[in-house]
């Protein structure tokens, strides 16, 4: 649903089909539009046999990476004498995006429920909730619908009857974009500061509390009992008929300078160009798109003609200079600075390095330092080669990916509008009030 | 998180000396009675004691508006941590005020997304009505502090608005003085 608006027609509503619906948020509601039902069949199957429908399914990570999710539980062995958790990470932070969000507010029962069919899944008697702190009506939500499924016996030490032990616990953030990163989410919820951790081991063998751990996001989630209800096959039909590695629907959430700005859940591969102008409403008026990011600031921008070419899927953004990564869609369009708003991710990845390492603690403020030197009118021809030498010091070499995405709008940027750039070196001194950091 | 903030240059918040000091007033514990209570709860649901340290921080935000250095020396000793390892991580984090602040916190995220929207002109609405002048700084009534804030996550309603605990979204430098109306 492009919620806040009334859904388009050709939206695929699974996930989001009760967003904007009061009476799904309580537990009675939710029960009355098929709540639980997973759940009590999932705690009767196996683990084994969960994990082989989500395999087949082929649900991927949607919190950007695109991992398998079935993959990723088959690595953690239940019966193998060690406390296994879950985390779920909603940590949402990637700038643009803003579904998971819409996710825990409108359906939060859906990702307990989520949460307790995948803990059951990889053998982990109790899932933890990782909420970014700022997501204060979500937090409230998540709580209230935690505190409703213990009274119910859903969750708890025979959650739903069957004698299982099923604990879903929410864990509230404190302010860190890089505690989405899911080594730096498990130390937060231990106490620590959210400084990444070195891979290996992987969390699978030694995450949260040093016991074996699955981190997946919550769209990944709340999936989960929609393809236990319906099956994989089902699931699998959302998708292009041509690329059966992207399977299922996925929310968009769509924000900057375009008319019907929101949430929108598509089918995989739904063309770009339809979902930008035909759901979305286009450009605003007198205006035309001149770049897009479609996954979340992280990834690289695309040039309008990029974007219309592209269907919206993992490997769709990929043929086309881009990623799908979280599937937050910034449009920027032809009023804009555009350096400006490179320089102002740069400053944003400066903010949110952890600095434990030194080619992303120098060079996220470096990289933006000399962006907003040359948004100032005063950069030099030189400053160019620099900001890429710099970029490709800052990839690839460091425990977590935060200063790679900081160098992804610098390189992808100099890549497709180079002009942009050397114009403001040049000659035009374009006003700019820097953005300050408090 | 601090090194680099540092590294940025330009207009910067006050430092802890403009805030002024704080720490004259004798600290009350906070985790007796219900709070108390409320933290043994907690500590249930974690294998370690360390686990449940952001979550007494929040506790202690929630009842004194900010983390002093007499708190993070009690949440230290309650859950068995060096004062020194609790200060390491609440400075990590930006959401702990390590000073007081106005009776409304308000952040305005200036993020990409919301930049392209207008958001720097919000900001400097926000400025000017509250009477702050500058980033960061509580305004002489003790009424409000105003901070750019990266990323609240609310893209699609630019340019959101978090008022202590409230989300305030859409916000446009002509609904400020409105919106700070509601706030009296």
């Amino acid at each position: 649903m492009g919620f806040p608006h009334t859904p388009h027609e050709r939206e695929s509503l699974v996930l989001s089909q009760h967003f904007g619906d009061q009476e799904a948020i309580g537990l009675e509601g939710w029960r009355k539009r098929g709540g639980y039902v997973a759940l009590q069949k999932a705690l009767t199957m196996t683990p084994a046999e969960i994990v082989a429908i989500v395999k087949e399914s082929g649900l991927r990570g949607r919190g950007g990476a695109g991992f398998p999710t079935g993959v990723k539980w088959s690595f953690m062995k239940p019966g193998d004498g060690k406390p296994h958790y879950l985390c779920c990470n909603a940590d949402e932070s990637e700038p643009g995006t803003f579904k998971d969000r819409e996710i825990m507010r409108w359906t939060p029962h859906s990702l307990v429920e989520g949460c307790a069919i995948g803990a059951y899944a990889i053998g982990a008697d109790v899932a933890y909730i990782y909420i970014r702190g700022e997501y204060t009506e979500a937090l409230d939500k998540m709580n209230a619908a935690c505190k409703e499924a213990y009274a119910a016996g859903i969750l708890g030490t025979n959650a739903m009857g069957t004698g299982k032990t099923v604990h879903v616990y929410v864990h509230k953030g404190a302010g860190a974009y890089i505690c989405g990163e899911e080594t730096a989410l498990m130390n937060s919820l231990e106490g620590r500061r959210g400084n990444p951790r070195i891979k290996p081991p992987f969390p699978a063998v030694a995450g949260l509390f040093g016991q074996p751990t699955t981190i997946n996001n919550v769209e990944t989630l709340v999936a989960v009992p929609h393809i236990l209800n319906n099956g994989a096959e089902w699931y699998k039909k959302f998708g292009r008929a041509d690329n059966p590695k992207s399977t299922g629907t996925k929310l968009f959430s769509v924000c900057g300078n375009i008319q019907r700005p929101g949430n929108y859940e598509v089918a995989m591969g739904f063309p770009f160009k339809d979902f930008l102008y035909d759901l979305c409403g286009g450009p605003l008026p007198g205006r035309q798109f001149r770049a897009i990011i479609p996954g979340g600031i992280s990834v690289p921008i695309q040039t309008r003609e990029e974007a219309e070419n592209s269907p919206m899927d993992y490997e769709g953004f990929v043929a086309n200079g881009t990623m799908l990564g979280s599937g937050g869609v910034i449009v920027i369009d032809d009023a804009q600075n555009l350096v400006k708003q490179i320089a102002r991710a740069a400053r944003f990845f400066a903010h949110e390095s952890c600095a434990q390492c030194t080619q992303c603690r120098e060079g996220t403020a470096w990289t933006t330092k000399i962006l907003e030197r040359i948004v100032a009118g005063e950069g030099s021809a030189e400053d160019l080669d620099t900001l890429l030498e710099i970029a490709e010091n800052m990839t690839g070499k460091t425990i977590c990916v935060l200063s790679d995405s900081c160098a992804t709008p610098v390189i992808s940027g100099l890549q497709k509008f180079r002009g942009d750039f050397e114009a403001l070196i040049k000659k035009k001194k374009v006003h700019m009030v820097p953005a300050q950091v408090a | 998180m601090s090194a680099a903030r540092t590294e940025m240059g330009g207009e910067r918040g006050p430092s802890d000396l403009q805030h002024g000091l704080h720490e004259a007033t004798p600290h009350v514990p906070v985790f007796t009675g219900a709070r108390r209570a409320e933290l043994d709860e907690l500590l249930t649901r974690y294998p370690t004691k360390m686990a449940a340290l952001l979550p007494a921080l929040w506790i202690v935000q929630e009842e004194r508006g900010w983390v002093s250095s007499d708190a993070m020396a009690e949440v230290a000793q309650v859950l068995e941590l060096t004062p020194a390892y609790v200060k390491g991580v609440v400075s990590f984090y930006t959401m702990y005020h390590q000073h007081p602040v106005g009776r409304h916190f308000i952040q305005v995220c200036t993020t990409s997304p919301c930049n392209v929207c207008g958001a720097e002109d919000v900001v400097n609405a926000l400025l000017k009505h509250t009477g702050c002048e500058e980033l960061g700084v509580t305004s002489a009534d003790g009424r409000y502090t105003v901070i750019e804030v990266e990323c609240l996550g609310a893209c699609g309603f630019a340019t959101p608005v978090m008022v202590n605990e409230q989300f305030i979204e859409s916000v446009t430098p002509e609904t400020v003085p409105a919106l700070l109306a509601s706030l009296r």
